[in-house]
């Protein structure tokens, strides 16, 4: 199809053929069976795939922020790249969330139109990054982490966590090495760049604990090999951030990371609370008013 | 002339990558002739793929020209995409085109993936002069499928489809 000038072809909607715009995107998942596995609780999957999807999503609009703020162009498109992997790994989620909650809410109900409380993101994600070093100890954190999660969840009796899982292992291995290879060239470089990243991981460390406490649900869809009890990963993560860190030449945090309250034991105050069960800092507010926004006024609208 | 709906969607090409073909990248998966219509199969490279709208309605126009009224596009997730099923024939275009197509897959190992510190061990040959001493320039590149490297005799940049 040949068009006139760039603007006509933006705005031809005579098929469905848009790209990175608007809402109403087509289904992600079309063609991928959607059955459940059997015996598994609709509503506990539908609530797991929102967990790990919505952390892609907030991780992956944190990521977008950054865009045009990067040191050099060639991290542009890294951190660009980046995001783009975890947002298509979200919107498989999301969709796998929608179809197993049978609500008839899609990938954008679920992105768009729920409010903080709703989000089940670890709180990590949502945490805004103060200069360049907290965002690649950061990403270091949470990329070592969803990578040892996808990986063990390709062996998931869903097959559509399992297929995400699979294809998310090989995205998240780039993203893993970007930001170790980030860590290593500041905390191994000046005395400026080796303080400034000492005190990003001490600034990051905190909330490291969350990642490994497992949420009811997690546990019981573990139980039945459909999810990843989180506090497996523990041992292999914390490999990955010491061969990090002593190449590095960083110290790891003397202090142990905040073992937050364990889902449902009732503490939902937001001193123990966790992103797992809603409890969100301020952050997640201001990243949704931005991400939601547009698509909140303009319901249903193409563009 | 016979043109079977297999033959058709062969033809169309990546909106990102116009010299190739949707087959010579191997996300065409399978191609089904039934009563009722053309059941077209495709898988994304990347999660996020951007372009996987574009192809879908790229192959239901291409079919619909050749008379395939009824055609459906279905996504496959699994088994995940590799590099590896990049036709011969999609590795010569991309050379042709200067950028360097991707050797083998790395074969994962048991145990969990390895991290990689500081310079990777990756021999690729620059597509302009074929000289072997190159450099990574930047892991990520105009699309998650590509990185940007150099090579240190003829000093040329030049993009790279990263094996995965």
């Amino acid at each position: 199809m040949s068009f006139d000038d760039a603007y006509q072809a933006l705005t031809d909607h005579d098929d469905d053929a848009r790209w990175a715009y608007g809402t109403g995107f087509s289904d992600p998942l079309a063609g991928v069976p959607t059955a459940l596995p059997e015996g598994v609780d609709a509503g506990d999957l539908a609530a797991y795939c929102l967990m790990i999807g919505d952390d892609a999503l907030v991780m992956s609009h944190r990521l977008q922020q950054w865009v045009t703020r990067a040191p050099e162009l060639e991290d542009e498109m890294a951190i660009a790249n980046i995001a783009l992997d975890l947002l298509g790994q979200a919107r498989l989620l999301l969709t796998r969330a929608g179809e197993a909650e049978n609500s008839g809410r899609d990938e954008d109900a679920l992105a768009y139109l729920r409010d903080p409380e709703d989000f089940r993101n670890v709180r990590l994600v949502e945490r805004v990054d103060a200069d360049f070093a907290q965002l690649v100890v950061r990403l270091l954190v949470f990329a070592t982490w969803r990578l040892a999660l996808l990986d063990r969840m390709a062996a998931s009796r869903d097959p559509v966590l399992a297929a995400i899982g699979a294809k998310g292992v090989k995205e998240v291995a780039y993203h893993r090495d970007y930001a170790a290879g980030w860590v290593v060239r500041l905390g191994d470089g000046t005395e400026l760049s080796h303080r400034r990243v000492q005190d990003a991981v001490d600034h990051v460390w905190p909330l490291t604990g969350e990642l490994f406490v497992p949420h009811e649900v997690e546990l019981r869809l573990a139980a039945s090999g459909v999810a990843v009890d989180p506090s497996s990963l523990r041992e292999e993560c914390d490999a990955v951030f010491a061969e990090v860190l002593r190449v590095a030449t960083l110290r790891r945090p003397e202090s142990p990371p905040l073992e937050a309250a364990r889902s449902g034991d009732g503490d939902q105050s937001r001193a123990g609370g966790r992103g797992r069960d809603g409890v969100h800092g301020e952050e997640l507010t201001e990243i949704l008013n931005e991400m939601q926004g547009l698509a909140r006024a303009t319901q249903g609208g193409v563009w | 002339m016979v043109t079977t709906a297999a033959e058709v969607a062969a033809t169309v090409t990546d909106p990102e990558l116009p010299f190739l073909t949707l087959a010579d990248l191997g996300i065409l998966r399978d191609v089904r002739e039934t009563d009722d219509g053309v059941e077209v199969t495709i898988t994304p490279t990347y999660s996020g793929c951007p372009a996987m709208g574009a192809i879908e309605t790229d192959l239901r126009r291409a079919l619909h020209r050749a008379g395939y009224e009824r055609a459906r596009v279905r996504t496959s997730l699994a088994p995940a995409w590799t590099t590896d099923w990049i036709s011969d024939e999609g590795k010569a275009k991309l050379a042709a085109a200067g950028i360097a197509p991707p050797g083998p897959a790395p074969q994962r190992r048991q145990g969990p993936v390895p991290l990689t510190l500081g310079i990777r061990d990756d021999r690729v040959a620059c597509p302009r002069c074929g000289a072997g001493n190159t450099e990574r320039l930047a892991a990520f590149g105009a699309t998650a499928c590509r990185e940007l490297r150099r090579c240190l005799s003829c000093r040329e940049p030049f993009e790279h489809v990263k094996e995965i």
